[in-house]
C-alpha cells in the first residue's frame, strides 16, 4: 500500500497546465499593457477586436519576425540562454499546487509504547513495515480512527491538482530552481558581448543572490510553524489554523519584496532598466528569443504568485466558502476558482506597484536588502522562534507573531531615522547647507542663514 | 534679485511613516487607483488619448514638420538664394541653384532649390536664418513615401506644400502671428523693399 502514481493524469495535468500558462502570459501581456494605459489615462491597445486579439497578433508578430544574431555574440549561450529562462521558470512550477489539494497521509510509528512520533525513517524491511502498519491498524480500532491504509485509499482516490504532488522539499525546491533561473540572465547578458547587457546581468546577479536571504528568512518562519517544506502541508495547516498572514504579516511583506526582486519587477528591475541600459541582458535578442525572455519572466511572475498565495493566504482556502471537505464537481472549480482569484490579485498587485514605486537606485537596492530586510527578517525569525518554542500565552501564542510585526516594522523606522539623522559633526560645520546646487553665489543674509541653521 | 525675495525650501524631514515606506506605498496605491479608476470609470474627457488615423492631432503652429517656400503677394518665390539657409542647416541638406532674377526687385531668384526631407532633422535652424522669411517649417507631420526620390522636395514640390497649408490655413506661426522678419517689413522702414512695394 502506497501512493500511487497516475502517468495519465500527470500528463494531462501537464499538458493543461502548460496550455494555460502559455494563454496565460500572452493575455497577461495584454493586461499589463491595459493597467498600465488606465493608471496613465490612456486607452491602451484596443485594434484587433477591442485588444482582445492583441496577444494573439503579437506572438504571430515575434513568430515571423526575422531573427537577428549578431556577429560578436557568443553563439552557443546566446541560444540556450532563453531557453534555460523558460526551462528554470517551467519547472518551478511543478511543485507550486494550483488547485485543490489534501496533503498525504503520514504514517506513524506506534509501535513504541508512547509518546507516539511520526515516522522519521521508513522502515527498511519489509516485515518491519507490516509491523508499523500493524501497530496503526490495531490502533485505528482502537480508536474508531481512519487507519493509515484507509487515508493512503482515500488520498490515491483524489487528483491532486499540482503537477508533482507530496514533494517533501517543495518550497525548498521553488527556490533553487527559481535561483537557477539567473543563469538565463546572466549567460544572455554575458554573451550579449555588448556593454550594457553585461551591465544589466551583472546587477542582476548581485540583486538575486541579495534578496534570496530575505526571501528564504521570511518563509523560514511559515515552515517552522508548519513543521513542513511541502506545499500541500503548508495549507493544511492554513486550513486548520488560519493564513499565515495573520499571524505573520511582517514576513508576508519582506515574502512580497523579495519576490518583486527575484522577478525583475519594477521597483527592482534593474537588470532591464530601459532607461539606462537599452534594454538590459535581452537587448541584443530578437523575435522568439526575446519572446522566450518575456515568456519565462511572467510565467515566473505567475509562479511566484502561486507561491505567495499558497504560503501566505491559504491557496483555494476561503473561510465559509470552501469547504475543504468537499470533493464534488462543483466544490473543485469553487477552490479552482479561489485559488485563481487570489493569484490574479497578486498579478493586478504587482503591476499598480509597478506604477507606483520609482526604480531603486542600485547602492539603495542593495542597501534595502542587506541593511534593511534581512536584520528585519533575522529578528522576526528570532522572536518567532521564542514564541513557538516557549509559547509565552499557551498554545494560542502565535497570534503574538503580529503586534511583534508591527513592533520590529516600527523600531527598524526609528532606527532608521536615527541613522540617517546628520552626525553632530556635519551639523557643527561652519558652511552651512543651504540646498542642492548652491555652491556658488551664496547670499549670507540673515534669513538664508536661520533657515540652514535650523537643519 | 534681492535677498529677501528668495524663499528657502527645506525638504520635507522623513518622519517613521515614511521611513518604514509601507505607508506611503499605500498613498501612492491609492493615486494609482484613482487615476486607473478615472479613466475606467470617469468622463471621457480625462482620458488623454488620440485614436489617431481617425483623429487627427492639432499641432500647435510652432510644430516643425515639412517645409515650405512661401510665395509673395504676386505668388512668385519670395527666396533671394542667399544660401543662409544652407549655410545654417546643421544636416546639409538644402541644395540652391542660384540664376539672375527675372524680376528687377531683387538681384537672384533659386533656379533650383532643393530640400533632402530624408536628412532634415527638423530643427528649424533655416527658417531663423532666412532674412526674407522664404522658408519656412510648417505642421504638415505625416511625410510618407515609397522611395528615397520622392523624399527630395524640389522648388514645385515646397511651393506646392505653401499653397496646401494656406489653402487649409494652417499657417506656421511665423505668419499668423504677424510680425515676419525684418526684411518682410515696408521698405519705408529702410531696409530692402518687399516686391510688394514695388508694384
Ligand atoms: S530644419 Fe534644420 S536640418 Fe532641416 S533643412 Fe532646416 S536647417 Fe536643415
Ligand atoms: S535663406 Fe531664405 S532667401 Fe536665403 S536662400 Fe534660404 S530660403 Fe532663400
Amino acid at each position: 500500500m502506497s501512493l500511487e502514481f497516475s502517468l495519465l493524469i500527470t500528463v494531462a495535468l501537464i499538458l493543461a497546465v502548460l496550455g494555460c500558462l502559455n494563454g496565460g502570459v500572452a493575455y497577461l501581456i495584454l493586461v499589463e499593457r491595459k493597467i498600465s494605459a488606465w493608471v496613465q489615462d490612456r486607452v491602451g491597445p484596443n485594434r484587433a477586436f477591442y485588444g482582445i486579439l492583441q496577444p494573439i497578433c503579437d506572438g504571430v508578430k515575434l513568430l515571423l519576425k526575422e531573427e537577428m544574431i549578431p556577429k560578436y555574440v557568443d553563439k552557443i549561450f546566446f541560444m540556450i540562454a532563453p531557453a534555460i529562462a523558460l526551462i528554470t521558470a517551467f519547472m518551478a512550477l511543478a511543485v507550486v499546487p494550483f488547485g485543490p489539494t489534501s496533503p498525504s497521509p503520514i504514517l506513524i510509528d506506534y509501535r513504541q509504547n508512547s509518546p507516539t512520533y511520526e515516522l522519521a525513517v521508513w522502515p527498511s524491511t519489509k516485515s518491519e513495515y507490516d509491523a508499523v502498519i500493524d501497530a496503526d491498524r490495531s490502533r485505528a480500532l482502537e480508536k474508531k480512527s481512519v487507519s493509515f491504509e484507509e487515508q493512503i485509499k482515500v488520498y490515491n482516490s483524489r487528483i491532486q491538482f499540482v503537477l508533482a504532488p507530496h514533494v517533501d522539499i517543495g518550497i525548498l525546491f521553488v527556490f533553487a530552481i527559481g535561483s537557477l533561473g539567473v543563469y538565463g540572465v546572466i549567460l544572455g547578458g554575458w554573451s550579449s558581448n555588448n556593454k550594457y547587457s553585461l551591465l544589466g546581468s551583472l546587477r542582476s546577479s548581485a540583486q538575486l543572490i541579495s534578496y534570496e536571504i530575505p526571501l528564504g528568512l521570511s518563509v523560514l518562519g511559515v515552515v517552522l510553524v508548519t513543521g513542513s517544506l511541502n506545499l500541500e502541508r503548508i495549507i493544511q495547516h492554513q486550513v486548520d489554523h488560519g493564513w499565515n498572514v495573520l499571524f505573520q504579516p511582517l514576513a508576508m511583506v519582506l515574502f512580497a519584496t523579495s519576490i518583486f526582486a527575484e522577478c525583475n519587477r519594477l521597483p527592482f528591475d534593474l537588470p532591464e532598466s530601459e532607461q539606462e541600459l537599452v534594454g538590459g541582458y535581452h537587448t541584443e535578442y530578437s523575435s522568439m528569443k526575446f519572446a522566450l525572455f518575456l515568456f519565462g519572466e511572467y510565467t515566473h511572475m505567475i509562479t511566484t504568485s502561486f507561491l505567495m498565495m499558497t504560503v501566505f493566504f491559504g491557496a483555494w482556502h476561503l473561510p465559509f466558502i470552501t469547504d475543504p471537505n468537499d470533493f464534488s464537481i462543483f466544490g473543485i472549480a469553487l477552490k479552482f476558482a479561489v485559488a485563481a482569484g487570489k493569484t490574479i490579485g497578486f498579478i493586478i498587485f504587482y503591476m499598480l506597484i509597478r506604477w507606483t514605486i520609482l526604480r531603486f537606485r542600485f547602492d539603495q537596492l542593495m542597501h534595502l536588502a542587506w541593511k534593511i530586510m534581512l536584520p528585519i527578517s533575522l529578528a522576526s525569525f528570532t522572536v518567532l522562534v521564542f514564541i513557538v518554542h516557549f509559547k509565552p500565552i499557551g498554545q494560542e501564542s502565535i497570534w503574538l507573531m503580529c503586534p511583534v510585526s508591527l513592533a520590529i516594522l516600527l523600531a527598524s523606522g526609528f532606527i532608521g531615522i536615527r541613522l540617517s539623522k546628520p552626525t553632530a559633526h556635519a551639523t557643527k560645520s561652519k558652511v552651512p547647507y543651504l540646498g542642492h546646487g548652491t555652491g556658488y553665489s551664496v547670499q549670507h543674509d540673515s534669513k538664508i542663514r536661520l533657515e540652514s541653521s535650523s537643519r | 534679485m534681492k535677498a529677501d525675495e528668495i524663499t528657502w525650501v527645506k525638504s520635507p524631514e522623513f518622519g517613521v511613516m515614511d521611513q518604514i515606506f509601507l505607508p506611503a506605498i499605500f498613498t501612492g496605491l491609492v493615486t494609482t487607483l484613482t487615476h486607473m479608476g478615472s479613466t475606467l470609470f470617469g468622463p471621457k474627457k480625462d482620458v488623454v488619448t488620440q485614436q489617431f488615423p481617425e483623429q487627427r492631432p492639432h499641432l500647435p503652429a510652432n510644430y516643425r514638420g515639412v517645409h515650405r517656400l512661401n510665395r509673395d503677394d504676386e505668388g512668385r518665390v519670395k527666396c533671394v538664394a542667399c544660401y543662409m539657409c544652407s549655410t545654417a542647416c546643421p544636416a546639409h541638406c538644402i541644395d540652391i541653384v542660384a540664376a539672375p532674377s527675372p524680376w528687377p526687385d531683387r538681384e537672384k531668384y533659386p533656379e533650383v532649390f532643393v530640400i533632402d526631407e530624408l536628412r532634415c532633422i527638423y530643427c528649424g535652424m533655416c527658417e531663423q536664418a532666412c532674412p526674407v522669411d522664404a522658408i519656412e517649417l510648417t505642421t504638415l507631420y505625416d511625410l510618407t513615401g515609397h522611395s528615397r526620390e520622392e523624399m527630395i522636395f524640389n522648388k514645385e514640390k515646397l511651393l506646392s506644400v505653401f499653397d496646401k497649408t494656406v489653402a487649409m490655413g494652417t499657417d506656421p506661426i511665423r505668419t499668423t502671428h504677424g510680425r515676419l522678419g525684418v526684411a518682410s517689413e515696408p521698405a519705408s522702414s529702410g531696409v530692402t523693399g518687399s516686391s510688394s512695394m514695388q508694384t
